[in-house]
């Protein structure tokens, strides 16, 4: 009998199975149960994302049709009569338009300053300690803190004010413009981290030729990292869609875009909607609509969409590690 | 006018308007928590430290305040927050806890063991995960793990000895747990198999030459060396699940409870509702001064929280620092 | 510069059949005279027709080179970048392994046994490395000592056990004196020269039988490069000692044996004397005659 580990040259070497054997002997037994534990957990970790997303993807194209997406959503007791989700689709996209374009220029331009020019030192670092407390604060406080600023009555232009003053301030200039505060973090942190990494000596040459430090910035460094702010923005507008505290609260949930005022356009930004998020939130069991069939319909969609912003960062980070300069 | 508008910006013009917008976000973040505590004011004012206490039903109170209308009186404002408090600080602690280990073993399973062919599909299955809107697990909960948990999980028995004192349905703590846990769990992977990534090879490699088996190397040397990471990893979590308030209004039943540890089996299937949910639910009546107060005041609570959270994390990062030079 | 390189002292030419005629003992170099001197011991390692491929290459990075490994001597790998010598060391313990798609063809014997067949931590606990770059673990001193005593066992063992140990470890490498006022600092805390040192005391702590040492100095500065190689010829007296370096006069001052390595070929293996001073192949001549590397 050989024993492993002990097998002198004249004796027959030990299999593949006896040197694992071993192999394991020289272990401690809770590392073998650490070891059986992190398979355990990996293999499971893979098995429930499958399960979820494949379940979702089939109750999503059991319950998603053509029609269901381009009519609009209807009041009814049964799920038959409850119409489509053209508006939950276009209420995401109309709150992630302007949240993005009120976030992007905010991020961008303190980005650029904490990097290019952040003097006084002490202001800079309030600066990026107030982005980091934007970025751990929860959603819901943000949302309750934008209702009570919408109802104000200086704000009474972003929604509408009933006969007795009383602001409403629920509209899409309201969630949106709250909504910016989710995906600044975001787009400032990648911008920033861009900035960061180009090298010192690309400003110098810049400086070098004669030209200001807004012209650097502008014609150099701006173009250099536009792929990384592009990333950080739809990042951002990923966050943005899959919020629901705020738009719960903001939004008004109304089942359709209901016009604020009757001017054409800006009324539907006083005014109220919803988008997919709300729609999945108000139609399950929990909300008044309870169309668990329409539900898990607008929940395949906002999937889509949030996998098609993935796709959109992965796809931007492989063009940028194909093609970049080397730095 | 319009020409001057035209004329490319001058260096300190650029300076002071990228510095403006800086400023302006500060202003915004500072508006918002001045703001919060302004209109929190008047709750703690009337409730003290026993804001904070336990006594009372949390939901009559709350619906007291409804009913007191535009000019409550002193005894509207009266709450007694703990069942809502104790529900966050329950399922936040113990979904970060199971968090911790099911990552920190889910990134040495990324890192260290997996075979390549299987580390492509975890690595981005683990990037969808985190991807996934919250509602999207609220829904799944409602409707396919609450029922599952009401007809296979409860006995009858179970049900009976607290129906006197509260309704099981299946929602409850087990579902928000769960929930949540698999919402956090995928941020912090990502966080920890980057740092896990980062450890030097030449650390691995050197504990390898020297005999020691892979397990032991990896934990003693890379799992120890960012275990910074895993802590600030750990705390975003923290302030994540403080907040989640929508997947939680709809799979934890939604009562001002507080489950206890000592009923055994059945502390798992109790109902309870933590302060983001009841914000998310109360908002409709703010309107009621006394009701807009106290919804105020659980706001305050969770951003001082996560404001203390984010804070923490961040000396915790800048302390731990040195080791993972290099 | 006359104390560079650094005098490197004599270990066991003493008492030794002196081969040179001592007439011309002077005029040779210390060094070369050392190495004069020939040392048997047993072997310990035999590479045996090793080849090692990586993946999507063209060529085999390391091409059927074989190799003896003697105790009492050192061995010194010789080569321009790139010619496999650091592949041919990391596949001593089984480390190239770690590297994805590479592949090893042919035999490696420790003590006679096909180091295949035994179990993977077992043949690292007896064939130790030393990296290129120091790379002593964020911890203690003592920690770093004590690091493979702990890991090792399948019970951590006290503090009373491990202390004499850790300072036996620390003395052979030469360290002791230098940290034993306070062995909690913070290992990466010390130069670099010291690093490499606590690294090799690291090693030593569990007593292997081989010590595969990979360019040691080449992160060092001419002091610690010249403690490090009197701490070499010390160690050889009871391991055996394969050392990669790109550095022609530390293989000449270290080694008893050069193995000269080109594009993964072995071109010449010799006594270090032979192979500097009467080169066989023409390849060789003009690698340590310096016209290209």
């Amino acid at each position: 009998m050989s024993v492993p580990g002990t097998t002198g040259p004249g004796a027959t070497p030990p299999g593949r199975r006896q040197r694992l054997l071993g192999e394991l002997r020289l272990w401690r037994p809770l590392d073998l149960a650490g070891v059986a534990a992190a398979w355990l957990v990996g293999l499971l970790l893979v098995l429930v994302a499958g399960t979820l997303l494949l379940y979702m993807g089939y109750k999503g194209l059991q319950y998603v049709n053509l029609d269901l997406l381009v009519s609009r959503p209807q009041p009814g007791s049964d799920q038959s009569q409850t119409g489509g989700i053209l508006d939950p689709i276009v209420g995401t996209l109309l709150i992630i338009v302007i949240a993005t374009a009120i976030a992007l220029p905010l991020a961008v331009g303190a980005a650029l300053w904490i990097v290019e020019y952040g003097r006084p030192r002490w202001l800079a670092r309030v600066v990026e300690s107030g982005i980091e407390v934007i970025a751990g604060a929860p959603s819901i406080a943000i949302a309750i803190f934008g209702l009570a600023i919408f109802q104000l009555p200086l704000f009474g232009w972003a929604s509408f004010a009933a006969d007795g003053g009383g602001v409403f301030g629920r509209s899409f200039i309201a969630a949106g413009t709250v909504m910016s505060l989710i995906a600044l973090p975001s787009i400032f942190a990648t911008t920033r981290e861009a900035l960061q990494s180009v090298p010192r000596h690309v400003r110098e040459a810049s400086y070098g030729l004669g030209k200001t430090r807004w012209a650097t910035i502008r014609r150099v460094l701006l173009p250099t990292v536009r792929p990384d702010i592009a990333t950080g923005t739809a990042l951002g507008m990923g966050r943005i869609a899959g919020d629901t505290a705020i738009i719960v609260l903001l939004l008004g949930a109304t089942l359709q875009l209901q016009a604020g005022s009757d001017i054409p356009g800006v009324g539907t930004l006083q005014g109220t909607g919803s988008t997919l998020t709300s729609y999945v939130y108000n139609n399950s069991p929990t909300g008044e609509g309870n169309a668990p069939e329409k539900a898990y319909a607008a929940a395949f969609v906002l999937m889509l969409l949030i996998i098609g912003l993935n796709l959109l960062v992965a796809f931007i980070g492989r063009r940028r590690a194909g093609n970049d300069l080397p730095r | 006018m319009l020409r001057r508008l035209r004329r490319p910006l001058t260096d300190r013009r650029a300076e002071q308007l990228l510095g403006g917008t800086a400023v302006a976000v500060v202003l915004v973040i500072v508006a918002m928590i001045v703001f919060i505590a302004i209109s929190a004011w008047p709750s703690f004012q009337h409730n003290g430290l026993k804001w904070f206490g336990s006594g009372g039903d949390v939901d009559a109170e709350l619906g007291e305040m409804v009913n007191a209308g535009a000019d409550p009186s002193d005894e509207a404002y009266r709450l007694r927050a703990w069942p809502l408090v104790y529900a966050t600080a329950l399922t936040t602690i113990l979904a970060v806890g199971i968090g911790v280990v099911v990552s920190v073993l889910a990134s040495i399973f990324i890192v260290e063991l997996a075979p390549p062919r299987v580390r492509s599909i975890v690595v981005p299955v683990v990037r969808l995960l985190a991807a996934v809107p919250s509602v999207v697990y609220g829904l799944i909960g409602i409707l396919v793990l609450v029922p599952f948990v009401n007809d296979h999980l409860i006995s009858e028995g179970q049900r009976e000895s607290v129906a006197y004192v509260i309704p099981l349905t299946g929602p409850g703590l087990l579902v928000s747990v769960v929930l949540l846990t698999l919402m956090i769990t995928p941020i912090m992977i990502a966080l920890i198999v980057d740092a896990m990534s980062a450890v030097p090879r030449g650390w691995r490699e050197g504990a390898l030459a020297l005999g020691v088996t892979q397990w032991r190397a990896t934990m003693s040397v890379s799992v120890k060396a960012i275990r910074p990471a895993i802590v600030a990893a750990a705390v975003l979590a923290s302030a994540r699940a403080l907040g989640e308030a929508i997947m939680l209004s709809m799979v934890s039943g939604s009562k001002g409870f507080a489950p206890q540890p000592w009923d055994g089996l059945i502390f798992l299937f109790e109902p309870l509702r933590p302060l983001a949910a009841t914000i998310a639910e109360q908002s409709e009546g703010i309107s009621a001064p006394a009701l807009k107060a106290s919804v105020y005041a659980m706001a305050l609570v969770l951003l001082v929280s996560s404001l203390f959270l984010s804070v923490g994390g961040s000396i915790i990062k800048r302390r731990f620092r040195v080791g993972t030079a290099r | 510069m006359a104390e560079f390189p650094p005098p490197v002292r004599r270990i066991s030419a003493d008492g030794v059949p002196n081969v040179v005629d001592p007439s011309s003992r002077d005029a040779i170099p210390e060094p070369i005279a050392r190495a004069l001197a020939p040392s048997y011991g047993p072997e310990r390692l035999r590479i045996d027709g090793v080849s090692i491929h990586y993946a999507g290459a063209a060529k085999p990075a390391v091409n059927a080179v074989t190799l003896p490994v003697r105790q009492g001597e050192v061995l010194a790998l010789i080569g321009p970048s790139g010619c496999g010598k650091t592949t041919l060391l990391r596949s001593l313990n089984r480390l190239v392994e770690l590297t994805p798609g590479a592949t090893r063809d042919g035999r490696i014997l420790l003590d006679g046994e096909d180091v295949d067949h035994l179990e993977i931590t077992r043949l690292r606990r007896r064939v130790s490395m030393i990296f290129q770059q120091p790379n002593p673990f964020p911890m203690s001193i003592f920690d770093n000592v004590a690091y493979a005593i702990r890991e090792q066992a399948m019970r951590r063992p006290g503090k009373a056990v491990l202390a004499p140990r850790v300072e036996s470890a620390l003395r052979r490498a030469g360290l002791w004196d230098e940290v034993a006022d306070d062995l909690n600092r913070p290992a990466l805390r010390l130069s670099g020269g010291q690093q490499q040192r606590l690294c090799i005391a690291r090693a030593l702590a569990v007593e292997p039988h081989v010590l595969l040492m990979d360019e040691p100095c080449s992160a060092l500065d001419p002091i610690s490069t010249g403690v490090i190689e009197e701490l070499i010829h010390e160690l050889r007296e009871t391991l055996a000692i394969v050392i990669v370096t790109h550095n022609l006069a530390q293989a000449r001052r270290v080694g008893d044996h050069v193995a000269f390595m080109y594009l993964g070929d072995l071109v010449e293996y010799a006594p270090t004397e032979e192979l500097f001073t009467n080169p066989r192949a023409d390849r060789t001549r003009d690698y340590v005659q310096g016209a290209f590397g």
